[in-house]
């Protein structure tokens, strides 16, 4: 049963999006997907100053059995990125919602209009499988 | 023997559990005038003894000429014990093998491949090799879009000094994938990259610059100032070297301040045999910091779970069977076999043996030039220092002369008209360690004797 904070926004692509004090949004993986990926042994994060599309391919967790892509759950431009992640990738597997973050977001749009799930309905989507 | 597993018997009952008449009815649904009934020109099979009396009498129609072609593919002695090594059942695979695990000695091998191009080419970590140097170049431009973060143009750099067919190959290959590939001049002088020719890239994003050394006019470049005027503009610089030659010169590690990014080439010179185009082996190399960009496969050391030492196929997860359509690249094996003799011929000739060949070919493509240069009609083009091939001026068309010394049995250049008109009347050639002073004196007197008889009629 893997934990699913009720603080946040989650995307069905297994992204998380948390509304920070400034108006920025902070973006990582969830529980159930770190899980499911593995020890992470890599992490690519994006350029500050990227600006992405919701949807939009925007960071890479490698495991030891996989590479899979992090998509943007909001639009918005990127403040900045999880350095902390390229000497320590292990914090997503052992933090994913707090050091384990990937990227700050200035949003494009209010987080409240984008097409996100709240932790109950993620919470059915992950444990559906 | 028939190499295909299934007997008629197997094949009747695959078609009657899938309810199919015969094998051609699979094929019913690709419409007819798509169908390749019969293919024109290939004519009936041939047995053994028939395919070797006929290879023979090809082979006795190409003779034994003495060869000064080079341009990318380069004549060198390979010791007899490279290729009665390579031909041990241990390592004749073509690939990468299956369950590559299971075979630690091919992984072993690999490995220590990888080991002595980082060692000549002074970069952190190289793949398992590519299938020849033209797709190494074109492959590292496109790992040069993805490694460049900072660049968005896809622009690459890639001078006319640079093999045309290294350049050909790339624009067929990377074109259709949204790269934009600029070339630009040289100076005629000296036959060098023209560093003011890229003037008009000033403040422009500009992804890579390709810096082949020697060049194709076998002439050295200034890698210094050219990699440092590529780093100073937020682009990755790409070095294609002949292997033999990083055995006396500087190696792309420590070319400019920073070093290049990137280094392919063509793994020929070591240890494999001139073959009609090939197959011949090309190689890559890169810091460590883009090695999740770099395609191809990579062996890494290791210990298993008793804590031996061994072998393994790492960093999967760009690759193909992993990544799928997100891969670094289609390119999922290596050129197995010829990587293999590449790594003998390496060990074998070590570093002392690698070097006097180096110097072996420019002592012996110096006395080329100056034996040439003699010949009435015919002059060195360029002023550059050279490593072991030469461009030279001939007063009247190449081809009529190279026909005319074929003949007498010497290839005795590459006419370079069709690449570079703009040169006139243009030879490249070249000579290595396997050229003797007899053999160079021969091609000057025939050289000399072609171009007085033509000048009589």
């Amino acid at each position: 049963m893997s934990n699913v904070p009720t603080d946040r926004m989650y995307a069905r692509s297994h992204e998380w999006a948390h509304e920070q004090a400034d108006g920025t949004v902070a973006v990582g993986i969830s529980d159930h997907a770190q899980e499911s990926l593995g020890d992470l042994v890599f992490v690519e994060v994006p350029e500050v100053g990227r600006t992405l599309q919701q949807g939009e391919a925007c960071a890479v967790v490698e495991s030891v059995k996989a590479a899979s892509d992090v998509y943007a759950p909001v639009a918005g431009t990127v403040v900045a990125v999880n350095q902390a992640l390229a000497q320590a990738p292990e914090l997503i597997n052992k933090d994913p919602y707090g050091d384990g973050w990937i990227l700050r977001l200035k949003p494009s749009a209010a987080l409240a209009t984008a097409d996100l799930l709240k932790a109950e309905a993620y919470t059915t989507l992950a444990e559906a499988g | 023997m028939p190499f295909i597993p299934h007997t008629e018997a197997d094949v009747a009952e695959m078609l009657a559990a899938i309810g199919a008449p015969d094998v051609e009815s699979l094929f019913a649904e690709i419409p007819g005038e798509l169908r390749v009934r019969a293919l024109a020109g290939v004519p009936e099979g041939l047995n053994e003894q028939q395919v070797m009396r006929l290879m023979q009498a090809r082979a006795r129609q190409d003779g034994l000429p003495l060869n000064f072609i080079g341009a990318g593919a380069y004549p060198h002695h390979i010791p007899a014990a490279v290729w009665a090594l390579v031909s041990r059942g241990e390592f004749y695979s073509a690939y990468t093998p299956y369950q590559a695990e299971a075979s630690q000695g091919t992984l072993q091998t690999i490995y220590e491949y990888q080991s002595m191009i980082t060692a000549l080419t002074g970069m952190q970590v190289a793949n398992a090799s590519m299938y020849d140097g033209a797709t190494a170049v074109s492959e590292a431009c496109l790992m040069a879009v993805r490694a460049n973060r900072k660049s968005t143009s896809a622009r690459i750099l890639i001078p006319t000094t640079v093999h045309p067919h290294y350049r050909a190959v790339t624009q067929a290959s990377t074109g259709g994938q949204g790269l934009e590939l600029k070339t630009s001049a040289y100076l005629r002088a000296s036959g060098q990259t023209d560093l003011a020719a890229f003037a008009s890239y000033e403040g422009q994003d500009v992804t890579a610059l390709v810096i082949q050394q020697p060049n194709f006019f076998g002439v050295l470049e200034e890698v210094d100032a050219l990699t440092d005027w590529a780093h100073a503009r937020g682009a990755l610089v790409i070095a294609v070297v002949n292997p033999i030659s990083l055995a006396v010169l500087k190696a792309p590690a420590q070319w400019g301040t920073r070093g290049a990014d990137i280094v392919v080439g063509d793994g020929q010179p070591l240890g494999c045999p001139l073959s009609s185009g090939g197959p011949y082996f090309g190689f890559m190399a890169t810091r460590m910091d883009f090695v999740r960009q770099m395609p191809g496969r990579i062996v890494g050391r290791t210990v298993d779970l008793d804590g031996r030492p061994g072998f393994t196929l790492t960093l999967q997860a760009r690759e193909q069977h992993i990544r799928r359509g997100k891969a670094t690249s289609n390119i999922c094996t290596n050129q197995g076999l010829l990587m293999i003799a590449g790594t003998i011929y390496t060990a074998l000739m070590g570093a002392e043996g690698l070097e006097r060949v180096a110097y072996a070919c420019m002592s012996r493509s110096a006395e080329l030039v100056t034996a040439l240069s003699r010949v009435p009609g015919v002059r060195s083009a360029f002023s550059g220092a050279r490593f072991h091939e030469a461009v030279l001026l001939l007063d009247r068309p190449a081809a009529p002369v190279l026909e005319a010394l074929a003949a007498r049995g010497i290839e005795a250049g590459l006419d370079l008209s069709g690449y570079y008109p703009e040169l006139g009347s243009a030879l490249l050639v070249c000579a290595t360690e396997v050229h003797t002073a007899e053999d160079i004196a021969t091609y000057a007197a025939a050289l000399a004797e072609v171009l007085k008889s033509a000048r009589v009629a």
